[in-house]
């Protein structure tokens, strides 16, 4: 690309959003201009806001399609609340994004969609570019199709309609230009994408390099920005969604623990993209089975665990309360098995695309009588790498179910992800039982004195055959048994297992360091918007703790200690309580709780605000 | 079949080898004790070590038939045997799953993982034990209970129109279908070993007296022996006194009874149409009274267990798994 040949300003961070129809591609747009930040060396953060609507129709408020950018020099913690540029491809686009958009923010709209027809499905009266509506922004009217189609005329073999929808790359080229991103990868991954019609490949790429000439020539853009690369640590990085570094964590618990990995999911919105993720790598032994609904799915993932398999089975909310049956047999059976809930706001369908905190009552409780289950929770894109490790390392060791929990918000976000070093993930060791006893009496219930977990013998090792169900088993031999006595027992040892794993989980880490007299103590994730917020109290100079629970059942052994200690503790959730409510049924402390329930990660300066309330 | 453990000094087992110290708890009198022994007395046939077969039921009476298998096996929840016996069979292809579970358990609760593990033609063998009542809740009437008929439930008579068990299955697109009788051992026994040898899904419909809830409910064949239509393969379908009684397919390509001489059907249970065997799953009870016992339908096709390995073999194959380069795979840059 040319020279710059106009003055540059340098900046600390940007909120970049791509707004536009369904059909327009943003995701895409969204996806390529992350790449090229990420090349950049900036620090990132980023959050797609799309409809459950495959394509609502055209031009219409529900078929508006988001996706927002975070980038800076220095290292971020989320995609950020207020974007400082919009790029809105359609009124509908415009209409549903700018109440988002702080007074002086720029905006860039595609003028050729302000017609009398979109203006009036997107619901404006008036055309907002002409009625003062946009007073006080810096807008760009940029007549992105017609100059898409002019840069795209010559090519051959292309239709116009097919030549429009290279609008995006229009759009991609300008803000590449107006922040410096690098160009090239963008132009291979066209190359690569359309390879088998190269005529498309190219209209793409003149769109595209259209864009970025556009910016360079237009007074319309007086200013380019750059945004300096961030210091994070050194290694190799990638970007990475929350989905996908938990398709990548099972498939690392795979690789440690030597067993193979059974997959059993039941299509379902935000949780979808781990199984097509997995279906992807059977060359690591990773057996996929998209079943015929959520209880046969998590039925085969616990048939394979029987049969020695690391058994999963992945899904939201709706689709959890399904599986409740069978994770209460995985309970009395005490075999490992792993239930991924990517929480979508609810209750019934909700709104699948929309993150929410509520489900954790619903794996600690949803199920009948006492059947206890550990929980855990990731807290970033890349943290749920980590997670699923950490998840199948629990279910392996103590022959338990274990839910680990995710949202919306981590299994579409992304950030650069530091690559482990993966020989130094420990191995994994599933400990079956081989041998039959000296006096050939296989009881599959006695315990390991530490662990309390039963012995898990699999399906093909001769002398140990034996039987388990769901019917309450007699302590030691495992035979089915009434005495009450026995149930009064085996409740309490099933209780005592799980509650026993604190002792083999890191303690809950406080970051204090001005002796603040309010604890913020988050989990799941909300990590990034709370412990941004917390960063903003700090910044002007409010004193506040901030502890993150990735372990919410058992609680971290310290969690009392830590929550006792202060004077005040200020939950924030996207649930109505949950947390709060055990912590103070737990520890007897009287918690307050910031709680908004909107199908949107919390921005952090609302947590500022609700902290700062209470200092 | 699978080989036995290929030392060849395995000692050759017998039905006592099959049998658990639990004491059997199933109602004196119930078809299931003639079940269960006819199954201990078959597995040595099988020749597979013990230890790789697996036996996973549902809820219900027949549910409890694990605990008396010395083998493997996982007594679960209702209806869902089908789906946890895919999950063990696939991932384990060296191992021998049977699922055994009763009417409501398969076809009510369970219906949807029965019809989907058939379709799948998932390497499990599945013994449906039909009582035509719920048994282990004391008396309600079942998805395969006749129209009107009187239980605790019902106390009017049921307003539900019946599943054919053999019907369902080969609409299903079962690969595999068979109907025995509790009491009749030998030929049991045959079908037992026809579903062992089969590739794939095999479906076992058992009429299963239950003497405390639906005594008598198969009397008609049961009792009456002469109202057994045997399917024999490539033998004509005849059956009473002296097959003094045939059956044929009509025009329409529905069967039916017919008296005396003529040319009944030649049975053919690798028919590549399930139109014929499903014909013959209509002679019921109700119908003719008389119903055909034996294999209704034998045919091949590619066993999902050996798909998904083939999946695994050919993706391994092209490129063996390696963590570190699958993390490291897309646009990676590094910080120095």
């Amino acid at each position: 690309m040319a020279k710059q040949a106009k003055p540059v300003e340098q900046v600390d961070s940007v909120i970049v959003r791509f707004a536009g129809d369904s059909g327009d591609g943003m995701q895409l747009t969204g996806g390529r201009f992350t790449s090229e930040t990420a090349v950049l060396g900036n620090d990132l953060s980023t959050l797609p806001d799309f409809p459950a609507e495959i394509r609502a129709p055209a031009g219409s408020l529900p078929g508006v399609s988001g996706f927002q950018v975070h980038f800076a020099d220095h290292d971020i913690l989320t995609p950020g609340d207020a974007p400082s540029v919009l790029v809105a491809m359609n009124p509908a686009a415009l209409k549903t994004n700018l109440h988002d958009l702080p007074r002086g923010a720029t905006l860039i709209v595609d003028q050729d969609t302000f017609t009398e027809r979109n203006l009036v499905k997107a619901g404006y009266d008036a055309n907002p570019l002409e009625d003062g509506t946009l007073d006080g922004y810096d807008v760009h009217t940029v007549p992105l199709t017609s100059m898409t189609l002019e840069a795209t005329k010559d090519v051959e073999g292309v239709t116009k309609r097919e030549a429009e929808r290279a609008k995006n790359m229009f759009a991609l080229g300008l803000m590449s230009w107006l922040y410096h991103r690098p160009t090239e990868q963008t132009v291979a991954f066209l190359e690569r994408k359309f390879a088998k019609r190269p005529e498309i490949a190219e209209t793409n790429k003149r769109a595209f390099h259209a864009g970025y000439a556009f910016g360079e020539t237009t007074e319309d853009f007086a200013v380019s920005y750059e945004v300096k690369p961030a210091k994070l640590r050194p290694g190799t990085y990638r970007n990475i969604t929350g989905n996908q570094a938990l398709a990548f964590g099972l498939i690392a618990a795979s690789v440690k623990s030597g067993l193979p990995l059974f997959l059993g999911a039941y299509p379902i919105t935000p949780a979808s993209s781990i199984l097509e993720e997995l279906a992807r790598h059977k060359n690591f032994g990773v057996r996929t089975f998209q079943a015929e609904d959520e209880i046969a799915a998590v039925g085969a993932a616990l048939g394979a665990s029987f049969g020695g398999s690391l058994g999963v089975s992945t899904s939201a909310g709706p689709g959890v309360v399904l599986k409740s049956e069978t994770v209460g047999l995985a309970v009395a059976l005490e075999l490992p098995l792993l239930i991924l809930d990517i929480q979508r706001a609810g209750p019934s369908t909700g709104m699948p695309t929309k993150p929410e905190q509520a489900d954790l009552l619903l794996v600690m409780f949803g199920r009948n009588s006492e059947s206890p289950v550990p929980v855990l929770a990731a807290s970033t894109p890349g943290q749920c790498f980590d997670a699923a490790v950490e998840a199948a390392r629990i279910a392996l060791k103590y022959r338990t179910p274990v839910y680990l929990l995710s949202d919306a918000y981590l299994a579409n976000g992304s950030e650069p992800w530091l690559l482990p070093d993966v020989e130094a993930i420990p191995d994994i060791d599933a400990g079956f039982t081989t041998e039959a006893p000296p006096d050939g009496d296989f009881h599959p219930y006695v315990r390991d004195d530490d662990t309390l977990a039963r012995p898990w013998a699999i399906p093909g090792t001769p002398g140990l055959e034996h039987r388990i169900g769901g019917l309450e088993k007699q302590d030691l031999s495992g035979n089915v048994s009434y005495d009450p006595e026995n149930h009064d027992l085996m409740t309490r040892l099933r209780a005592q297992k799980i509650a026993g794993i604190a002792s083999d989980i890191p303690e809950l880490e406080v970051d204090d360091p001005d002796g603040a007299e309010l604890l913020v103590l988050s989990w799941g994730g909300t990590y990034g918007p709370v412990a941004a917020g917390v960063r903003r109290v700090r910044g002007g100079g409010g004193k506040v703790a901030h502890a993150h629970l990735h372990y919410l059942n058992p609680f971290p052994r310290n969690t009392g200690e830590i929550v006792g200690a202060y004077d005040k503790v200020l939950i924030p959730e996207i649930n109505l309580g949950q947390l709060r409510k055990l912590i103070r049924a737990e520890f007897l402390v009287d918690a307050a709780g910031f709680n908004l329930v909107r199908g949107l990660p919390f921005r952090a300066s609302e947590v500022q605000e609700a902290i700062e309330a209470m200092l | 079949m699978s080989e036995p453990n290929g030392n060849g000094t395995q000692p050759q087992l017998t039905a006592k080898d099959y049998k658990t110290d639990q004491e059997v708890r199933w109602c004196p009198g119930c078809g299931d004790y003639a079940i269960l022994a006819a199954l201990q007395g078959f597995m040595p046939e099988l020749e597979i070590p013990k230890e790789r077969i697996v036996f996973i039921s549902g809820i219900g009476c027949a549910a409890r038939f694990p605990y008396y298998m010395e083998t493997y096996g996982m007594h679960s929840i209702h209806g869902r045997a089908p789906a946890i016996a895919t999950g063990l069979s696939v991932s384990r292809p060296d191992l021998s799953v049977w699922v055994v579970t009763g009417d409501g358990d398969a076809l009510s609760i369970g219906g949807n993982h029965l019809i989907h593990a058939l379709r799948r033609n998932v390497n499990i063998k599945i013994l449906l034990f039909n009582n035509e009542i719920y048994g282990l809740t004391k008396g309600q009437y079942s998805p395969t209970s006749p129209r009107g008929k009187v239980t605790k439930s019902t106390p009017m008579g049921s307003l539900d129109w019946p599943f054919n068990p053999i019907s369902l299955a080969i609409g299903a697109e079962a690969s595999f279908v068979a109907r025995a009788i509790d009491t009749d051992r030998a030929q049991l026994t045959e079908v037992l070993r026809a579903a062992a040898a089969h590739k794939g899904s095999a479906f076992v419909e058992i009429f299963q007296n239950c003497n405390i809830f639906n005594d008598n409910a198969f009397d008609f064949v049961r009792e009456d022996k002469e109202n057994r239509i045997y399917l024999q393969h490539g033998e004509p379908v005849r059956f009473g006194p002296g097959g003094e009684r045939g059956v044929r397919l009509r025009g329409d390509g529905s069967a039916e009874v017919f008296e005396g001489d003529g040319d009944a059907l030649v049975w053919d249970a690798h028919h590549p149409e399930a139109s014929p065997a499903f014909a013959l799953s209509r002679l019921t009870r109700d119908t003719v009274g008389a119903t055909p016992i034996g294999v209704f339908r034998d045919v091949e096709r590619p066993v999902y267990d050996d798909l998904m390995d083939d999946q695994l073999r050919a993706a391994s194959e092209q490129k063996e798994g390696e963590l570190g380069a699958l993390l490291a795979g897309g646009d990676t840059w590094t910080i120095s």
